[in-house]
């Protein structure tokens, strides 16, 4: 027995299973991120007084990791865009650049906890670093799914490649949106918390 | 591969690199900005409008959604609509429950 | 379900997934990616689930109806340190109180309602030959299989389980015992079984469909659980989000649910504070109300399924069922806090969550009408299915309709967590949705096992739980209405305010205990059915929708040929037809 529309597109709806697949779980995530926001902007106004970000967290180190997780997604889209133009040696370079990427994103984030807790600051000091640390740390094993996903094709999932190559850049294509919307999470966890 | 696919790829690449530019140019105005210590209402403004337009991009070209599927948006105006509701809860916590201030 | 499949045509691609091959005990039986299986795994689950979250209850009604009368017999069995001589310690009482809430929602009705019913059902009824995304499904059902084991668990650790009610409310869950931190963990494995169903089911019912049926084709059954996917997709990640925060409440002794300067047992509570605890009221609530339509959909699709089968007619008023339906879904996620009415709301608020409930009861009273007025002019056949169908009607009507004096700020006030609202939920769920699930059981389970349950059997089934329901939730009006609180372990006792009204509870407990007895036909009945029950054909009910279409039991795959729509779902005595019923998918 096969599933339908695994790899081709339904007619009326256009898309395969597991683009839409993705793109609810991405809806499910929004609602998850979302809750933090709110949670964060409620206890941040109810608080008597709150820190600038950037008097406590480094915000070089913090920019620096903003940079690298935008380029992880510009070799993500290019793995994606190497799998269309059915050249497999330069998906693996530029899906491996990705993987490597999430790892200085982590390994910069592990410096950055570790100097924290160095000092004495740990996520009960206060609602500042209990939201940062939730929120980084929740954001953190996103960004270790999604490597470990992207490793998964480059290596052993790649061998799908030679067996239906379309499916196989399907698949690369939603691990990339979910790439990208852990980069999209970023880009607003950045100044919320480093910067305001 | 027809040549007409391979072109139409090429054309995304070329968008995809614009993207990274445009963003990486973004990123570095957003903590420029933080460096001048505006007043908080401002500053929240300015980094919230420089984060949605981050986002957008993001999501319209690497994501795809600027030619996305019906199917797709409709799914995401859902989840936009509860969204809202879920940002409004530190308002209703908060709010001191009359309609005309004392 | 034990037929191996016959498809052969596969590309190299799914070489991988020998689906094709005889597969072994527990590939068939146990990690199974069948959608049929995993349903049936999820059904038996849900009913055990069920069967323990009542055993917890059925202690608890001895405490009410007698409180601190030794237990006989059984009491001994739970140790001194929960029940010293037999006697209900109110530690013990409040672990009984927080884990029958959790189980039967969470354990029970909603994985026996979505992951029973919408797995094996959904895809047959759109004719699919599986769900999706068939490994999701079986990650989905262990997801949740953890969860419930560590629910289970929490039982055996040091203080017991959790003892916060089924809510959790800060910050006394957060000072609570270490059950409470296993409650929290199963709670993110059973939201997570939850998302992937969810993701499974809409992913299922827009892909897979067959040929024809388009939306307005769907069985009435189908739309509820497409709506109540996407209210477990999208209410359900903010529960989530405030179980991690909860949890590093507890764990890494933050303080977003504890605002400054608590004092727990004389002592000051040594935590940063300046956290907020109505956070997590509205953000467990902001998954809990959609929740409870999630509890009641389902059973609303099942219902009406029965209905029109058993009538021999169209739903009355379709098209307006459905759209009540979708408006049913949005509006479930803007109510939320009028389960909060006496946390210190504003006026303004109270007035806005008040008139959003208000209107949201207008779309469930037109479902109810429709399904009442589609009795009208039926020669209706009285069988099992159909009297637990129509015992639904007026039991879900009582607990609805006891609902709107919660709904409105004024009158919540006095019966806010007393009894009232205990008998008021009790009727949506108990009578009303569990006697739907139980209609869905003796309906579909011709179609799992190929035999019929037995008539008899489950008539004295029907009548006993009818009966019984009533003794036990009806009293509890009368004892909310008194002003008793739902949350004393001993059932209002030491209030001179209660004592006329005492005995009722005695009244409940009973009718409570003689329901059990009036379970044991059911189990008897279910099993025993499965291997002698009366043999028949596909179409036992003679039904219209495509599920029937399949062989019975459907092998893996569904369907022998590709199900084709043609028509709407309830094509019943149609004028000028041979038979009084016209398949779905028949040209």
């Amino acid at each position: 027995m096969e599933i339908p529309y695994t790899v081709e597109a339904r007619r009326d709806t256009g898309l395969n299973n597991g683009k839409i697949g993705i793109w609810l779980f991405l809806a499910s995530e929004v609602m998850l991120f979302g809750a933090l926001f709110a949670s964060y902007i409620l206890i941040r106004t109810g608080s008597s007084s709150w820190p600038r970000g950037d008097t406590i967290l480094s915000v070089p180190l913090a920019t620096f990791n903003t940079l690298v997780l935008i380029s992880s997604s510009v070799t993500m889209v290019m793995a994606w865009a190497s799998l269309m133009r059915r050249k497999l040696g330069t998906f693996r370079m530029y899906i491996g650049g990705t993987v490597l990427l999430g790892l200085v994103f982590l390994i910069v984030k592990y410096f950055e906890y570790s100097d924290k807790f160095h000092h004495g600051h740990f996520p009960s000091t206060d609602n500042f670093y209990a939201i940062y640390f939730t929120l980084t740390g929740l954001h953190m094993l996103h960004v270790a799914g999604g490597m470990a996903v992207n490793a998964y094709f480059w290596g052993p999932g790649a061998k799908q490649y030679y067996t239906n190559p379309e499916w196989f850049t399907n698949r690369v294509e939603n691990s990339g949106l979910f790439w990208h919307f852990v980069d999209l999470v970023w880009i607003f966890l950045f100044p919320t918390l480093y910067l305001l | 591969m027809t040549s007409d696919h391979a072109v139409d790829i090429d054309r995304h690449v070329r968008v995809y690199i614009s993207v990274f530019v445009a963003l990486m140019v973004l990123t570095v105005i957003t903590v420029a900005i933080s460096r001048l210590h505006l007043s908080v209402p401002l500053a929240v403004t300015v980094a919230l409008v420089v984060a949605i337009v981050k986002g957008s991009l993001v999501a319209c070209y690497f994501m795809h959604l600027i030619s996305e599927k019906k199917l797709i948006y409709a799914v995401l105006a859902v989840t936009a609509a509860f969204f809202v509701v879920l940002l409004a809860l530190p308002v209703v916590t908060h709010s001191n429950g009359y309609w005309i201030p004392e | 379900m034990s037929h191996p499949t016959t498809v052969d045509p596969h590309g190299p691609h799914v070489g991988h997934e020998a689906h094709h091959e005889e597969l072994g005990f527990w590939r068939k039986y146990v990690f199974s990616v069948d959608h049929k299986v995993i349903g049936i795994q999820y059904g038996i689950s849900g009913l055990l689930f069920l069967f323990f979250g009542f055993c917890l209850m059925m202690l608890m009604r001895w405490q009410l109806a007698y409180p601190g009368a030794p237990l006989p017999i059984i009491g001994a069995l739970f140790g001194e340190a929960r029940m010293p001589g037999g006697s209900m310690l109110p530690e013990f009482y409040n672990e009984l109180g927080a884990m029958h809430g959790t189980i039967m929602v969470f354990m029970g009705v909603v994985p026996l309602a979505v992951g029973g019913f919408g797995n094996f059902v959904l895809p047959l009824q759109i004719g699919a030959p599986d769900m999706a995304f068939p490994r999701l499904n079986m990650l989905s059902y262990w997801a949740f299989f953890l969860g419930g084991v560590t629910m289970l668990a929490s039982f055996f650790v040091p203080g017991g389980a959790a003892q916060s009610g089924w809510t959790s409310y800060s910050p006394l869950a957060i000072i609570a015992g270490s059950g409470q931190t296993w409650w929290l963990v199963g709670m993110i494995f059973l939201i997570t079984s939850s998302l992937l169903g969810a993701i499974n089911f809409i992913t299922t019912t827009i892909q897979l469909r067959a040929k024809g049926l388009m939306f307005m084709r769907f069985p009435f059954f189908v739309w509820t659980q497409f709506v109540t996917a996407f209210l477990l997709l999208l209410a359900f990640p903010p529960l989530e989000a405030a179980g991690v925060m909860q949890l590093m409440d507890r764990v890494a002794g933050t303080s977003f649910f504890l605002p400054s300067g608590l004092v727990v047992s004389g002592q000051p509570l040594q935590v940063a504070g300046s956290g907020n605890a109505l956070l997590w009221q509205h953000l467990f609530w902001f998954l809990a109300h959609p929740e409870v339509y999630v509890l009641i959909l389902p059973a609303m699709g099942i219902v009406a399924e029965i209905i029109a089968n058993n009538t021999r007619k169209p739903l009355w008023g379709y098209k307006p069922m459905v759209y009540s339906l979708v408006f049913l879904g949005f509006m479930s996620f803007i109510v939320w806090a009028h389960h909060m009415f006496m946390t210190g709301m504003g006026t303004a608020m109270a007035t806005f969550f008040q008139t959003t409930t208000m209107i949201i009861s207008i779309p469930s009273v037109v479902i109810l009408t429709a399904l009442i007025l589609s009795l009208w002019g039926g020669s209706i056949r009285f069988n099992t299915p159909m009297l637990f169908a129509l015992g639904f009607l007026p039991m879900f009507g009582i607990g609805g309709l006891t609902g709107l004096p919660l709904g409105l700020n004024v009158s919540d006030i006095p019966l806010h967590d007393t009894y009232y609202v205990i008998a008021h939920f009790h009727y949506v769920v108990a009578p009303g949705t569990i006697f739907a699930l139980f209609a869905g059981v003796y309906y579909w389970f011709p179609k799992a096992t190929g035999r019929m349950m037995n008539e008899t059997l489950g008539k004295i089934h029907f009548w006993g739980s009818m009966i019984c329901m009533n003794i036990v939730f009806m009293p509890m009006f009368i004892v909310g209405m008194a002003g008793v609180s739902r949350r004393l372990f001993d059932g209002g006792a030491t209030y001179d305010f209660a004592q006329p009204i005492l005995h009722w509870n005695a009244v409940s407990s009973w009718g409570a205990w003689i329901m059990a007895l009036f379970q044991l036909p059911f189990i008897y009945n279910f099993f025993s059915s499965m291997w002698n029950g009366e043999k028949v054909g596909d179409n036992p009910w003679e039904a219209t929708t495509i599920e029937w279409a399949a062989p019975s039991p459907p092998p893996h795959g569904n369907f022998s040929t590709e199900p084709v729509a043609h028509r709407g779902p309830y094509d019943y005595s149609l004028p000028g037809a041979k038979k009084d019923f016209v398949p779905q998918c028949e040209a």
